[in-house]
């Protein structure tokens, strides 16, 4: 061992630190999904219970009130619109909560960052974990209900909806490094991230159809809207989940399989380089300004 | 014998910031950067020390000259503002016990967690645990939740995973008031054997009577400067006289 060069502690190597450090991560993620819902009665349920509700309201409000769903009466609305807002929102609640608790990873785990050194993004990165186990039920009720109105994927949807789930994943990896560093030096972080989400909801097509966001805003801020990841990551969920159990005589946005979930993994990427970037830059004075 | 830290010319500035807020970040912008947002403090100042292997140094002085922000420099939590810092093999840190320690896990899921947040892996401590278990002399209680521990015994648990960590250079801050005086004295042992080995210590901590038995180099550190470095009796006998 006298043989090894001095080394300079406390100088993380990025990424490569996650995977020396994979039975710590998953540690993390364990503790998280034990310590979540202790002391409650429901415990686990309450990861089918809130998505649920939150679909009800979604489904009357929007569904029956305001005319998203395609009956007799309506022939303009969407069919099967309680698939294709629950594939929606289950992709959206995934991003919100990986993103809100990233954010605030570093500042609530500072005890520990302040007193022993370890890899300082196993934290955020073990948030989007934790969110991505709570998922699973979540996409589980998803197939079921997919499965009993006709829904037989091939392939390609499958594909598609894990390029959709990866596109999602990344970015809120690279959101969540970028807001987890930033809320140690500024806890507006936080507050910026919780109105974000809120936008997230309404600024891809969950709720409603993207072909009324094209009518409306023409071709050109179409294309802006598409540069969303998040956007194309729902879209990818529709493709996947939802126009199969259609008639097939609904529409996908163009390119969607050709351009615009090559252009989501390579943007969603691109923040993850650049949240990782700042994270680096920003880790070593985390121990002083927690 | 090799070098197992070195630490070459370090400073380190602190900034108070009083606020934590854009908006005051803002204000201070548009109003002409008058003032200073923040207040500044030296908390080390061109401070270089080397340890060889082997050595056992205690890190003397009053509260606020710097030691534990010392100890965080070569541990890693901090980085200097200048100079650098070179460590050798594994170094562990018995900062802070139980820091790593979440009150609703179990004791077993604790040893598990804080082992590898102390950097062993699964298999070390598979192999260890038992052995971690009898040290801390927690024996049925180890699957109860720790927040139902007393104190003493959830510091027992924390300080014998610490030690079980196995590293080659050692850092311990203030740590030794450990449980009951029974359990304290194993502590004692336990490090001094730590030290027999061959382990590189160095110790943070108040209490003169105890660094001197365990340590054997001493070095006195005021506001952020060492000011002396010798055999730890005489730096003992030295901070007696100023104190």
């Amino acid at each position: 061992m006298s043989a090894e060069a001095l080394q300079t502690p406390g100088r993380g190597s990025g990424f490569a630190d996650l995977f020396r450090s994979r039975f710590l991560l998953k540690l993390l993620v364990a503790k998280e999904l034990k310590v979540r819902y202790r002391g409650s009665v429901l415990g686990l349920l309450w990861s089918y219970v809130k998505p649920a509700v939150q679909f009800v309201v979604f489904y009357v409000a929007l569904g029956i009130f305001l005319n998203m769903e395609r009956s007799p009466t309506n022939a303009s609305g969407l069919p099967n619109y309680a698939i294709y807002l629950f594939s929606g929102i289950v992709l959206i609640n995934f991003f919100t909560e990986a993103l809100g608790n990233a954010s605030r990873s570093i500042v609530g785990n500072g005890g520990l960052i302040k007193k022993i050194y370890l890899p300082r993004q196993l934290f955020p990165v073990a948030s989007v974990w934790v969110s991505g186990v709570h998922f699973v039920p979540q996409i589980i009720i998803l197939l079921v209900a997919c499965l009993f109105n006709g829904w037989r994927p091939g392939l390609l949807q499958l594909a598609a909806a894990a390029a959709g789930f990866l596109i999602v994943a990344l970015l809120a990896t690279g959101l969540g490094l970028l807001f987890g560093a930033v809320n140690v030096y500024f806890r507006d972080a936080e507050n910026l991230v919780d109105m974000l989400l809120m936008i997230a909801t309404w600024a891809s097509p969950v709720l409603y159809s993207w072909i009324m966001v094209r009518d409306k805003l023409g071709e050109t801020f179409f294309t802006v809207y598409q540069l969303n990841p998040i956007t194309v990551g729902v879209e990818a969920f529709h493709f996947a989940f939802w126009l199969p159990t259609t008639d097939g005589a609904e529409s996908i946005p163009p390119h969607l399989l050709s351009v615009w979930i090559p252009v989501g993994l390579a943007i969603s990427g691109l923040v993850l380089l650049t949240g990782q970037l700042v994270f680096r830059r920003l880790e070593g004075r985390f121990a002083q300004e927690l | 014998m090799a070098t197992a830290i070195e630490v070459s010319n370090i400073s380190k500035r602190f900034v108070l910031r009083h606020t934590r807020s854009m908006k005051e970040a803002f204000v201070w912008l548009i109003k002409g950067r008058k003032g200073d947002l923040s207040e500044k403090f030296d908390a080390l100042k061109d401070v270089s020390l080397t340890v060889e292997q082997g050595e056992t140094v205690a890190l003397l002085g009053l509260n606020g000259s710097g030691k534990s922000t010392l100890l965080k420099h070569i541990s890693g939590v901090m980085r200097p503002d200048a100079g650098r810092v070179g460590t050798r093999g594994r170094v562990a840190g018995l900062i802070e016990v139980g820091a790593g320690f979440h009150h609703d896990l179990s004791g077993r899921d604790n040893v598990y967690l804080n082992g590898a947040i102390l950097g062993m892996s699964e298999q070390e401590i598979a192999e260890k645990f038992d052995s971690i278990v009898e040290f801390s002399e927690i024996g049925q209680f180890i699957d109860t939740e720790v927040k139902f521990y007393s104190s003493g015994m959830y510091l027992r648990l924390a300080f014998s995973v610490a030690v079980h960590t196995d590293p080659e250079v050692f850092l311990v801050d203030e740590i030794l008031a450990v449980g009951d005086e029974p359990f304290q004295k194993k502590c004692i042992d336990k490090i001094k054997e730590l030290a027999g080995e061959g382990k590189t210590l160095v110790v943070v901590s108040h209490d003169l009577d105890l660094v001197s038995r365990i340590c054997e180099r001493g070095v006195l550190l005021e506001h952020g400067k060492i000011i002396m470095d010798a055999p730890v009796q005489d730096v003992v006998d030295r901070l007696r006289g100023v104190a």
